[in-house]
This record gives C-alpha cells, sequence and structure tokens, in this order.
C-alpha cells in the first residue's frame, strides 16, 4: 500500500504510518503493530503497538522547558484544547481531556505516541500530530516540511506531563 | 471518507431541521428563539454579552456607518452607462428577501454567485462601472445594506439544479481536514460545538449575520474573510476571497443554516 503525502481525504491510518517505510512492519493484528516511520525531515521513530518506546533524541527531556512549550500558543498549545493544573493560566479549553494525573495514566511511551501521531492511534482523533510533515494539504507556505513541535520539544513535553501525577 | 461520512449527517440535519414544531412549545419561554431554527443557532447564541448589547440597538452598531455611505452610494450614477442601483431597482426596499436565497446561480448570465458577487455583476454589466474589489468599504456596505432588507427573514438556499454541485464542492471541504493541525471546519463547528477553545466558544460557525463587525478587527468583515481566518488559525493557507471554494463553502454553511433568519449587521467580539 503506498501513500504519498498528497493523497487525498486519507486519515492516515495505522498502516498508511508505514508510508515511507524504511525498516520494517512486522504487521500482526492491527493492534500488536509494529511499523517504522519517516516523514520528510524528520527523525524516524518505531510505533510499537499504543507506544512508542524510544525516545526522539538522546537527550533526556526537560519539564520545565517542556512546561513552558505545552502553554506557548505559537507551539504546543495545548491549552486550546485541554485543561491542566496551570492555575496560573485563564482560560483552558474543554474540547480533549483533562490532564490532571495524566502522568500517573499513562506512561511516556503512550505519552510519545499520542504526541507524535494521536491519529495513528485514533484515526479519527482532533488532536493534530506534533511530529508529522507528511499526509497534510494546504498548509500555510511557513510551516510546509515542519512539524509543530521538534523531536526535543516532543521529549520536553512529554517530560512535563510526566510531573502531572 | 468525510462525504460517506456526512450521508448520514445530511439526512440527520435534515430531520433536525424538519423537527421544529417539536420545539417550539420550549420556545416561547427562551430569549434566545429568535436566533435558533430546530438544532441548528446563530453565532449570537454563543456571543459575549456585550457584542449582543451593541447588534441589538443599531444606534450602537458601528456597521451602520458603512450602511450609511451606501445607501448614498446606491442613488449615485457610476460607471459608463451613467445609471445608480436605484435607477434599475427605485428604493433599496424593493430587495427585500432577496439575501435569503444566495448563493445561487443567477438567471441572467448563469454563472453562480453570492451577494457580493451579485452587486459587482450588477456594476459590470448593468452600469458599467468596475467591480468593487473583495473586502473594500463599498463591497461591505452595500453587501450590507442589501441584506439588511432581508433581516429577520429564514436563510433558504436552493441546492437543486445548477446549485447543486456547489453544495456538494463545500461540503467536502467543510468535512476536509487541513493546515498543519489537520482539522476540518467541521471538527470545530460540528463535533465541537459549545465547546471551549480557551476563551473561544466554538458556535456551529454560521454565516447568517455576515457582513460582521468584529471587535477585533475593529471594522466590518465579510464571511469569506472570517474563512481564511479560521483557515490560517489551522496553519491552512489562506485562500482567495470571492473564489470558487470559500464561494462553495459558503453554499453548504448557507444551506446548513436554512430556517435561521439573517441577522445582518452582527455583532461578534
Ligand atoms: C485541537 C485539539 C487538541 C490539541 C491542540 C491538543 N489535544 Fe490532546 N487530545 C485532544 C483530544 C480530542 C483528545 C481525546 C482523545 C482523542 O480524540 O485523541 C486528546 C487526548 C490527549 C491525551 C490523552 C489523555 C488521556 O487521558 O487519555 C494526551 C496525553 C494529550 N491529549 C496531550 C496533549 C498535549 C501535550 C498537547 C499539546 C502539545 C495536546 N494534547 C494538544 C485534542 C487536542
Ligand atoms: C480550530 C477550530 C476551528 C476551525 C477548524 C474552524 N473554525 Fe470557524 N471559528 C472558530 C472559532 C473559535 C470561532 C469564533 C467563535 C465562534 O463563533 O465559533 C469561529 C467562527 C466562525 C464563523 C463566525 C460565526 C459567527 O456567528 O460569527 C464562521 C462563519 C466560521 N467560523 C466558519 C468556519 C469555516 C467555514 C471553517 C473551515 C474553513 C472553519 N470555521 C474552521 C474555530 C474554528
Amino acid at each position: 500500500m503506498t501513500v504519498t503525502p498528497h493523497t487525498f481525504g486519507l486519515r492516515r491510518p495505522m498502516i498508511a504510518c508505514a508510508t515511507a517505510l524504511v525498516g520494517l512492519t512486522l504487521a500482526g493484528t492491527a493492534s500488536a503493530e509494529m511499523a517504522r516511520v519517516q516523514d520528510p525531515g524528520l527523525q524516524p521513530y518505531t510505533i510499537n503497538g499504543a507506544e512508542i518506546s524510544e525516545p526522539l533524541t538522546a537527550e533526556p527531556g526537560d519539564a520545565k522547558r517542556g512546561k513552558a512549550l505545552f502553554i506557548n500558543r505559537k507551539m504546543g498549545n495545548c491549552l486550546t484544547c485541554h485543561t491542566a493544573p496551570i492555575p496560573e493560566e485563564d482560560f483552558h479549553g474543554n474540547v480533549g481531556p483533562d490532564l490532571a494525573g495524566v502522568g500517573s495514566r499513562m506512561t511516556a511511551a503512550e505519552l510519545r505516541l499520542r504526541l507524535v501521531d494521536a491519529k495513528a492511534l485514533l484515526p479519527e482523533s482532533l488532536m493534530p500530530s506534533f511530529y508529522r510533515t507528511a499526509g497534510l494539504r494546504q498548509v500555510k507556505k511557513d510551516f510546509v516540511g515542519k512539524p509543530i513541535l521538534k523531536a526535543q520539544e516532543i521529549e520536553d513535553v512529554i517530560a512535563y506531563l510526566q510531573t502531572l501525577k | 471518507m468525510g462525504a460517506k461520512r456526512f450521508g448520514g449527517l445530511a439526512a440527520t440535519i435534515l430531520a433536525m431541521t424538519l423537527a421544529v414544531p417539536a420545539f417550539a412549545s420550549d420556545a416561547k419561554d427562551d430569549p434566545l428563539a429568535a436566533y435558533r431554527s430546530g438544532e441548528m443557532y446563530s453565532g449570537y447564541v454563543t456571543g459575549d454579552p456585550s457584542s449582543r448589547e451593541i447588534q441589538d440597538d443599531d444606534m450602537m452598531n458601528p456597521s451602520f456607518l458603512w450602511v450609511d455611505k451606501a445607501a448614498e452610494l446606491w442613488t449615485t450614477a457610476d460607471g459608463t452607462a451613467g445609471k445608480s442601483c436605484a435607477d434599475c431597482h427605485g428604493d433599496v426596499e424593493s430587495l427585500k428577501g432577496a439575501a435569503t436565497k444566495y448563493p445561487t446561480t443567477d438567471a441572467a448570465t448563469g454563472k453562480f454567485m453570492n451577494v457580493e458577487l451579485k452587486i459587482n455583476d450588477c456594476r459590470e454589466r448593468q452600469m458599467g462601472a468596475a467591480p468593487f474589489k473583495f473586502e473594500s468599504d463599498e463591497l461591505l456596505g452595500m453587501t450590507t445594506l442589501v441584506k439588511l432588507q432581508s433581516r429577520g427573514m429564514p436563510m433558504n438556499i436552493d441546492i437543486t439544479g445548477p446549485n447543486e454541485k456547489w453544495f456538494k464542492k463545500g461540503e467536502e471541504f467543510y468535512f476536509t481536514s487541513r493546515g498543519q493541525l489537520d482539522l476540518a471546519c467541521a471538527d470545530c463547528h460540528i463535533t465541537n460545538e459549545g465547546m471551549y477553545m480557551r476563551a473561544e466558544k466554538l458556535s456551529q460557525g454560521q454565516p447568517n449575520g455576515f457582513p460582521t463587525y468584529r471587535m477585533k478587527w475593529q471594522k466590518l468583515g465579510s464571511l469569506h474573510r472570517r474563512m481564511r481566518g479560521c483557515n490560517d488559525n489551522i496553519r491552512a493557507e489562506k485562500l482567495k476571497g470571492l473564489g470558487e471554494d470559500y464561494l462553495a463553502v459558503e453554499t453548504y454553511i448557507s444551506w446548513r443554516a436554512s430556517g435561521l433568519p439573517v441577522e445582518t449587521p452582527s455583532v461578534r467580539k
């Protein structure tokens, strides 16, 4: 199955993650799927079921930077859709679930897939894929070929989410 | 994909529209009943109280600065034919109800037009005058003056015959995700209507109040400007105002607004 970045109407399901598949797809049932994904210009990663087990960078995530990225409207802008234990910020959204306690509910590996490409897990998810450049349409020129967050920034946000116990 | 998903939804929306009488008894106690039609409601319902207060009072609504200028233009001759709008139409009140049917296929030219494009068509073909530019004060004012004649009358778009392909194209657009954030109009204005994105309460994104005076713009603005803004917010390339894509989306959302009263000129934050 070939899926080009411009395939019309695609919501990039699990299999389609194998787009620019460099490595192997040890495809079993949908839930126990393993896929190596490489979007143009991005660090390759491996999806293992509901997880991306390996960090995207060698440098560990920094929770303090992660919190700033989480809030920043030009970066994560997570408060647009989520409520989080950040009382100093006004107006949290409620399109997605409250993230209080998410660090106890989910592991770093699970959080990584959520952030990198929530649609690989739930094709109908409304949550943007923060580390993805393929399969999008009508992208504003300044952002073509760029992910919403860079690899290190993803790791930083994960480190922050893990503090939400 | 989108279109398939929508088949059922179209039927649902239609059923909801037909179900209006069922709500009629509640409607009496609802001060916002005039802004609803079945399950559909205008942005007035989710709007903030101070914007509503200004919209409720034509003396306070700054849109009328544009309307007053447009009323002068209505009787001003322009173009090689030396005619004004009034020379053909008489009093602007003669256009009562006209705006409720747009966008639609123009009988004379066979072209598909919204109110803005129809105004410019009159200027070019009847007056021999240059079309007003997209988002110019003249076009915003004249569009508002024309739509004002239908204020309170229900939107009533025909999506059959030559209009159908525009409707379909708009529906397809509305349900297709786009931009770096990969969101569709429907993700915000159908799936999440009533929810909050930070301080913004998501409405159904209805078109019946446009042109609208928006506090953020400090100016009257068109529906296509609003769509360009919504596209920009999801980091999607903005498309051409009065171009085919937004004209098609206008058709789809104007159909979705069937039964909602024309509210032009609305006021939003
Ligand atoms: C446009 C809306 C939107 C934005 C922006 C968004 N999310 Fe989400 N998020 C959702 C929705 C909706 C869900 C619920 C599951 C789903 O549909 O994917 C979700 C689910 C999650 C979950 C799983 C929570 C649980 O308890 O299962 C995590 C973790 C998460 N988001 C983190 C983030 C972070 C971190 C950011 C910013 C970097 C972010 N989200 C930005 C909409 C969004
Ligand atoms: C990321 C969320 C999001 C997406 C996607 C989105 N909008 Fe909006 N839209 C908003 C917000 C927030 C507002 C302001 C509050 C409101 O009225 O809903 C708004 C307002 C509007 C309004 C004004 C409603 C009024 O009563 O004044 C229209 C019309 C509209 N949107 C149409 C669209 C169309 C058409 C699309 C797709 C091209 C679209 N929107 C995509 C978030 C979005």
